[in-house]
């Protein structure tokens, strides 16, 4: 198991490489212009020369050795330096200046470092979104038990009538509809994100609480959806076999044939899914982000793909992909934890 | 005397009703599945609509009349009696006094044009990659790495930046809408073939090491012909499952791209477009939220909807029971 994981973190290696080039080489083909909003009065050798510092003149593997170089040498380092000074678990090692002077990766909006912005707004998605991704979990398994164990009944058929509508209405309708329900004709939570609000006392605790409903609600609804029918239909296959009824005949309880010995097998495939679908409802904030203004990640991406601001989304997306390609490691990983029947060597 | 004999065993074994064909019997099945025939209805419903709804309600979507801005549908009439409706514009209209039924109808267009262009492209994608890999086994290698590349690339955040950066440059080639439709079309379907394939892929490995494809092989047929005559068949059901699937993911990657702002032009209608749009004022307008957004929801559930009786149906264990 040791040795798959290692061979799959090395592989994941070239991947993520190989997506970053991807990535770079389509922009390279943007049109948009980052000199497009200095003044007309700047004289064009001016201009010539602003676009020199930028880079912009280079061949386009230098640009990419560039940002590579940036992103995966200088930017730990500045970590570093950062984790050194200002952290207990680091702070007390000799304070570190590696990245002194160093050229980082630049946004061309906000002309400074763009990892400062993924720091701003990574926090944010993070917990918006994976407040949702616990949340719709924690109500899909249930749903999904109940309806496989009453199968055919009156709560099957609505569990799976709700869970197929709510599987098929966009975010980007139901973002609007809860809105209106909630916060325009009810007034129970405010219909914005605050995004610098801070926690202090007891009353910004439940500001918090009423503002993140609603993000949560919508993001929850299509994880629980999916989540609920791998649940049920992992449990249905299961409730068949013949363990079960060996269990039962032996004089179990049926809670413990259940909730135990069912159960827990039927886990198994739905924690791969569980894993598997983090990386896809971080595709979803993008547009959740942008219905209620959640300064997140999706968010900032954004703002700097209108802004044809091309290191920030080159960086913004690359965090995507590993995003995705380290829940897919975790999840191939776990599937061979869980199930001891499923060797990969 | 009896009417059946016990030495003539074919008085015996008559069959009760004449042999029924698989198509009969997938349609048999599928006729079962409640969910999917009000699914299929209504998927045939809205295709109507939206192909032949501008010879019946021949009001231009994108005709300005001001005097008649921010109309409300005509069932505002029944709770409010002052509101501002009229049934020259029974849906309303917007704040250019466009009237918005003609609007649905052009937005529905548009998006089930998109969808189902998007749908045939990742099919034929998927299906070509998925055979190919799963029978000439030189090609596996590389077309199945391509394809878990594919899967790991962040489609949202890519295609938005794809949709921004081609705007202009295919605008400007094939004008601003077919332009547009080329370039959402295109990037949808490049970026949602990956399941097909692997679907696709599984079938034809084993369909492979089938007798029939052997002797097939073994009275000299080529491999083209083998594809075609003997493994594409029989792996049309996967392909139709995934093209439900594929129909509703297309249909809510239109929607979504438009209501980011990336979409088509704001005076061509699409219905993720027409959401996107009034989402500003919904707090005094809601109905023009509502109305796309349940066409989007709806069509996209019965498509679900199909595709769930669809599985059932092409399932051979499933049926007959």
């Amino acid at each position: 198991m040791l040795t798959f994981t290692i061979r799959r973190l090395l592989l994941s290696i070239p991947t993520l490489l190989f997506i970053s080039l991807a990535i770079f080489m389509l922009l390279q083909l943007s049109p948009g212009d980052p000199m497009s909003q200095v003044p007309l009065t700047v004289p064009p050798d001016v201009k010539e020369k602003m676009r020199e510092a930028l880079g912009l003149g280079q061949p386009v593997y230098v640009q990419y050795w560039k940002w590579l170089v940036q992103f995966f040498w200088i930017e730990p380092q500045v970590f570093i330096d950062w984790a050194t000074a200002n952290t207990w678990w680091a702070g007390w090692l000799p304070d570190t200046s590696f990245a002194e002077g160093k050229l980082r990766v630049i946004s061309w909006q906000t002309r400074g470092p763009v990892m400062d912005l993924v720091i701003q707004s990574l926090p944010q998605t993070f917990w918006v979104v994976g407040m949702a991704y616990v949340v719709g979990v924690a109500i899909a398994l249930p749903i999904g038990i109940y309806s496989a164990y009453r199968h055919y009944s009156v709560f099957d058929q609505a569990g799976t009538f709700i869970t197929m509508v709510g599987f098929s209405i966009p975010p980007f309708f139901t973002g609007p509809l809860l809105i209106w329900i909630f916060a325009v004709q009810l007034g129970w939570v405010p219909s914005k994100y605050n995004t610098v609000l801070e926690v202090v006392d007891w009353d910004t605790f439940v500001m918090q609480l009423k503002q993140m409903v609603l993000p949560v609600m919508v993001l929850a609804l299509q994880t629980t959806a999916q989540i609920s029918r791998y649940m049920r239909s992992a449990m249905l296959d299961n409730l068949k076999q013949d363990y079960v009824r060996t269990a039962r005949a032996k004089g179990l309880k049926e809670g413990v044939v259940v909730m135990v010995h069912v159960l827990r097998n039927s886990m198994i495939p739905v924690i791969t899914v569980i894993a598997l679908g983090i990386p896809s409802i971080f595709g979803g904030a993008i547009i959740t982000e942008n219905v209620f203004a959640v300064n997140g990640l999706g968010y900032q991406l954004l703002i700097a793909l209108f802004a044809s601001d091309i290191p920030t989304v080159m960086t913004f997306t690359f965090i995507f992909a590993i995003l995705i390609v380290l829940f897919n490691l975790i999840a191939d990983v776990l599937y061979g934890v869980l199930d001891p029947r499923i060797r990969y060597d | 005397m009896t009417d059946v004999s016990p030495n003539n065993p074919l008085a015996e074994a008559a069959p009760s009703a004449p042999p029924t064909s698989q198509m009969q019997d997938i349609w048999r099945q599928f006729k079962q599945h409640k969910g999917a025939v009000m699914g299929g209805g209504f998927l045939a419903f809205i295709t109507l609509f939206v192909l032949f709804g501008p010879f019946i309600w021949t009001l231009e979507a994108t005709k300005l009349d001001i005097r008649a801005k921010d109309m409300r549908p005509i069932i505002w009439g029944i709770w409010d009696g002052d509101a501002k409706i009229g049934w020259n514009h029974p849906f309303g209209t917007d704040q250019l006094g466009r009237d918005l039924l003609s609007q649905m109808i052009e937005g529905g267009r548009a998006s089930m044009a998109v969808g189902w262009a998007a749908m045939v492209l990742s099919l034929l994608l998927g299906t070509a990659v998925g055979v190919l890999s799963g029978f000439f086994k030189r090609l596996d290698f590389i077309l199945m790495r391509f394809t878990d590349l594919m899967l790991s690339l962040p489609l949202l955040p890519i295609l938005l930046v794809a949709v921004t950066l081609f705007r202009e440059r295919l605008s400007q080639t094939f004008g601003i809408e077919t332009g547009m439709f080329i370039l959402i079309v295109s990037v949808v379907g490049i970026t949602s073939w990956m399941q097909t394939a692997r679907i696709v892929r599984a079938d034809v490995l084993a369909l492979k090491e089938r007798e029939f494809v052997l002797a097939a092989h073994s009275i000299g047929t080529r491999p083209g012909k083998i594809i075609m005559r003997h493994l594409l068949p029989n792996v049309l059901s996967p392909i139709m499952v995934s093209a439900t699937l594929g129909l509703a993911v297309a249909i809510i990657t239109e929607s979504a791209l438009s209501f980011l702002g990336v979409g088509f032009p704001s005076d061509f209608p699409t219905w993720g477009k027409l959401l996107a749009d009034a989402v500003q004022r919904m707090d005094l307008y809601p109905e023009r939220v509502f109305l796309p957004g349940l066409m989007i929801s709806l069509t996209v559930l019965s498509v679900n909807y199909i595709g769930d009786g669809l599985r059932d149906a092409l399932d051979p264990r499933m049926r007959g029971r």
